[in-house]
C-alpha cells in the first residue's frame, strides 16, 4: 500500500507546496494504518504459522514460512486432522470434534432463541405500552438491558447449585439457558432501535385491512427489519462461542465447549506449542471466516442503538 | 445508555376489543388454578428440603417443568381473558418470564449463600454464618488487590479509548483499501480470548521463544519477561485485552465520524480553520455522546474480565493480575468454597450497580448541559 501511495509524490513535486504537507500527511496515514494492521493481524499469522512448524523452527525463532522455515504439517498431525491421519482414528480429534460440534451447537442455539424472544419483547416494547404493576416500558426495557451489567461470576455459583438440584449441571440444555440469557440484552438492544425505524404506519395500514397484531408483526415488520435481526443474530453466536467462563464452570465432560477444551491445553506442563497453534487455529477459524464475510452485519449489530 | 422513546400510538392502544364475560372467567380460571399448583409444588419442595415433610421430589426438575407449563398457561389465560391486550403482553411475556427464572431465583439464592459457609468438599453441608464471610473479606489482602486492580483495568479503558478514536479517524480519512483495513482491525474482536492467552500471552510473550522476547533481547534487553513483575504483568494483561477490544470501540466510534455530516466539516475548512481546530471545536463535540456510550459499554464490559487473566497469569504473581471474577474462579476451583465465593461475588455486583448508576448519572447531567 506503501508503494501505491508514494507514487503520485513525484508528480506532485511541480505543484504549489501546500500538495507537500498533503502527502506527507497522506504517507503518515497509510503508515499508521500499517502499523495496526501488523498488530491486528500478527498474532493471527504467528498462530496459523506455528501449527505448521516442528521443534527446531519454534525455539529458534523462525518466522517466516518457505523463506526461514519448511513448513510440516506436526501440530496438524497431533490433532489428527493432517492429510496422512484424516483417514485414521485418532482420539484427540474425536475429542476436539465433540467439543466443536457443543459449541456449534450452543452458540447457533442460544442465539436463536435469544433472537427470537428476543426480538418479540424489543417490539412489544416499541410499539405497546405496557403495565404490569407500576411498572412501564421505560422499567420494563430498563430491566432487560441492566441484565447486561450482571458479571457471570455473580450468577455462576447460584446457578451451579441450582443446576446441580435440577440435574443440568453439564448439559447442553443448561448451558443454551444461560448463553440466551447472556445475549439476550444484547438482542434487544439491538432490536428495540431496528424496530424503532419502521415506520408504524405500515402495522396500522395492515391492520385496516383486516390483520392481527401477530400478522403485522411476521408479515409486514419482521421483512423489514430483516438485516437487524440477522446482525442480532451473528452477534449473539460470537459472544456465545467465544464464552469461556460459565462453560468452565457448569460443564465437566459431556457438554464442555471448545473454548474449555484450549484452556485444559494451555494449563498442562510442557505443552506442544504446534499442536495449541493448530487447536487455537481451529478455534478461532471459523469466527475469523464468519469476521471477513459478514464483517457488514457485525458492525451493524455493534452501532445499532449506540450511534443516532 | 439513553432509552429510545418507545414509538407508542396512542390511537393503537384504544383499540381493545370486547371479550366475553365466559372466556375472561376461563382465563382467569386457568392462571389461577396453575398459579396455585406450581405454588403448592414450590411450597412442598421448600418444606421437604428444610427436612419437615418426607414427601417432595427427588429433585427440582419437576419443578422447572411446573414453571413451563404455569408460564404456557398464563399465556393462554391472558389471551382469553384480555383479547386484544393479552396478545400484546405475548410479546414480551416470553423473554420476561425466561429472565426472570434464569436471573431473579439465582440472585436471591446467591444472597442467601453468601450469609453461609457453604464450602463443597466439606461434609457439613451449607451453615448459616452471619456476616463471617464478609468480615473475612475485609480482612482478605487478595480480595482488595483483585478489586485495586478492577479499577486499574478501568482506568485503563480511556487510553484503550484514545487508540481506537485515532484508528476510526485513520479509516474515517480519504484512503484506498479502506475494506481491507476494516476487517483487518475488527477481525481481534471475532477471536475467542481464551484462544487469544495462548496465541498471545502464552506464545508471542513467551520469555523464552517468543518474538516478542527475542525481539527485546536483540535490542539489549536483559532477560525479557512479560508476567513477573506484577505492573509489567498488569500491563500485559490489560493489552491483550486491549488487543481483543479496541475495534469494538473503534466500530463505534467510526460510525459517530461518518454521521458527521460533510458540510459542516466544509465549512469549517472554509472558514480557515486548521485541521487540529477543525476536530476539536467541531468533531469533537458531535462525538462526545457516541464517545460515552462507547466508554460506557466497554467499561461494563471491562468490568466481567475473567477469562485471560484465568488462563495466562491465573492472578499471579502473588494475585497482581487478579480481577474480581478470577479471583472468585480460583476460590471455588481450588477450595470449592461456595459461600465465601458467593459473598465476594454479590459484594462485586453491588459495588459495580452503585458505580454503573452514578457513571449513568453523572455523565447524563455532564451531557446534558455541555450539548
Amino acid at each position: 500500500m506503501t508503494a501505491a501511495t508514494a507514487t503520485p509524490s513525484p508528480a506532485a513535486t511541480g505543484r504549489p507546496p501546500g500538495n507537500g504537507k498533503r502527502v506527507v500527511g497522506k504517507v503518515l496515514v497509510y503508515a499508521a494504518l500499517l502499523v495496526w494492521t501488523f498488530i491486528a493481524l500478527f498474532p493471527i499469522f504467528w498462530t496459523i504459522t506455528t501449527s505448521f512448524k516442528s521443534a527446531v523452527d519454534i525455539t529458534q525463532g523462525h518466522i517466516i514460512p518457505w523463506l526461514q522455515f519448511e513448513p510440516s504439517w506436526k501440530g496438524w498431525r497431533s490433532l489428527g486432522l493432517s492429510p496422512d491421519t484424516i483417514g485414521q482414528s485418532s482420539s484427540t480429534r474425536d475429542e476436539f470434534l465433540k467439543r466443536f460440534t457443543n459449541s456449534v451447537v450452543l452458540a447457533i442455539g442460544s442465539a436463536l432463541i435469544a433472537t427470537v424472544i428476543g426480538s418479540l419483547a424489543a417490539y412489544g416494547l416499541t410499539r405497546f405500552s405496557y403495565k404490569f404493576g407500576p411498572w412501564r416500558n421505560r422499567d420494563i426495557s430498563f430491566w432487560f438491558l441492566s441484565q447486561l451489567i450482571l458479571p457471570p461470576v455473580a450468577l455462576a455459583m447460584p446457578l451451579l447449585v441450582l443446576y446441580k438440584e435440577l440435574q443440568l449441571l453439564d448439559t447442553r440444555v443448561g448451558m443454551l439457558l444461560v448463553y440466551t440469557l447472556m445475549v439476550l440484552p444484547i438482542v434487544i438492544w439491538i432490536m428495540r432501535d431496528q424496530f424503532a425505524l419502521v415506520p408504524v404506519e405500515l402495522e396500522q395500514a395492515a391492520m385496516v385491512d383486516g390483520s392481527t397484531v401477530w400478522g403485522a408483526f411476521f408479515r409486514i415488520v419482521l421483512p423489514i427489519a430483516g438485516p437487524g435481526l440477522v446482525s442480532a443474530f451473528i452477534l449473539a453466536v460470537v459472544l456465545c462461542w467465544n464464552e469461556y467462563f460459565f462453560a468452565a464452570l457448569l460443564t465437566s465432560t459431556l457438554a464442555k465447549t471448545l473454548p474449555v477444551m484450549v484452556a485444559s491445553q494451555t494449563g498442562s506442563q510442557g505443552i506442544n506449542w504446534w499442536s495449541m497453534a493448530a487447536l487455537s487455529t481451529a478455534a478461532i477459524a471459523p469466527l475469523a471466516i464468519i469476521g471477513i464475510v459478514l464483517e457488514r452485519y457485525i458492525v451493524k449489530g455493534l452501532t445499532a442503538g449506540a450511534v443516532k | 445508555m439513553q432509552n429510545t422513546p418507545a414509538a407508542t400510538s396512542s390511537a393503537w392502544d384504544a383499540g381493545t376489543a370486547v371479550v366475553s364475560p365466559g372466556r375472561q372467567l376461563v382465563g382467569r380460571v386457568l392462571i389461577a388454578v396453575t398459579t396455585v399448583v406450581l405454588l403448592g409444588a414450590v411450597l412442598v419442595e421448600i418444606l421437604d428440603g428444610l427436612g419437615l415433610v418426607s414427601f417432595g421430589f427427588a429433585s427440582w426438575r419437576p419443578l422447572a417443568y411446573l414453571y413451563v407449563i404455569w408460564s404456557i398457561a398464563l399465556a393462554v389465560g391472558l389471551v382469553l381473558a384480555r383479547g386484544e391486550r393479552g396478545h400484546r403482553a405475548l410479546f414480551v411475556l416470553p423473554a420476561t418470564l425466561f429472565t426472570l427464572a434464569i436471573v431473579v431465583f439465582p440472585t436471591i439464592f446467591g444472597l442467601y449463600i453468601a450469609f453461609t459457609d457453604w464450602n463443597l468438599s466439606s461434609s457439613a453441608g451449607r451453615q448459616f454464618s452471619g456476616w463471617s464471610n464478609l468480615r473475612q473479606m475485609s480482612g482478605d489482602p487478595y480480595f482488595w488487590q483483585a478489586l485495586g486492580n478492577m479499577v486499574f483495568y478501568s482506568a485503563s479503558v480511556l487510553v484503550q479509548y484514545v487508540v481506537a478514536f485515532g484508528l476510526a479517524l485513520l479509516l474515517n480519512a480519504d484512503i484506498r483499501g479502506r475494506k481491507f483495513f476494516r476487517v483487518a482491525f475488527l477481525l481481534p474482536f471475532m477471536l475467542s480470548p481464551v484462544a487469544v492467552s495462548w496465541m498471545i500471552g502464552k506464545s508471542i510473550l513467551d520469555s523464552r521463544f517468543g518474538p516478542l522476547a527475542s525481539f527485546l533481547k536483540r535490542l539489549g534487553v536483559q532477560n525479557p519477561a512479560f508476567f513477573q513483575d506484577p505492573w509489567i504483568a498488569r500491563i500485559s494483561i490489560i493489552a491483550m485485552d486491549a488487543w481483543i477490544w479496541i475495534p469494538f470501540m473503534m466500530v463505534l466510534l467510526l460510525a459517530g465520524l461518518q454521521a458527521v455530516p460533510q458540510e459542516v466539516l466544509e465549512s469549517a475548512r472554509v472558514d480557515g480553520a486548521s485541521g487540529w481546530q477543525a476536530f476539536w471545536q467541531i468533531v469533537y463535540p458531535i462525538m462526545l455522546p457516541v464517545s460515552v456510550t462507547a466508554i460506557i459499554l466497554r467499561l461494563i464490559f471491562q468490568l466481567k474480565l475473567a477469562d485471560i487473566v484465568i488462563n495466562v497469569t491465573s492472578g499471579g504473581p502473588g494475585g497482581a493480575t487478579d480481577t474480581i471474577s478470577s479471583f472468585v474462579f480460583r476460590e471455588y476451583q481450588l477450595r470449592s468454597n461456595v459461600g465465601y465465593g458467593t459473598a465476594v461475588a454479590q459484594v462485586y455486583l453491588i459495588v459495580i450497580i452503585i458505580f454503573i448508576t452514578i457513571l449513568l448519572t453523572l455523565t447524563g447531567r455532564w451531557l446534558r448541559k455541555v450539548t
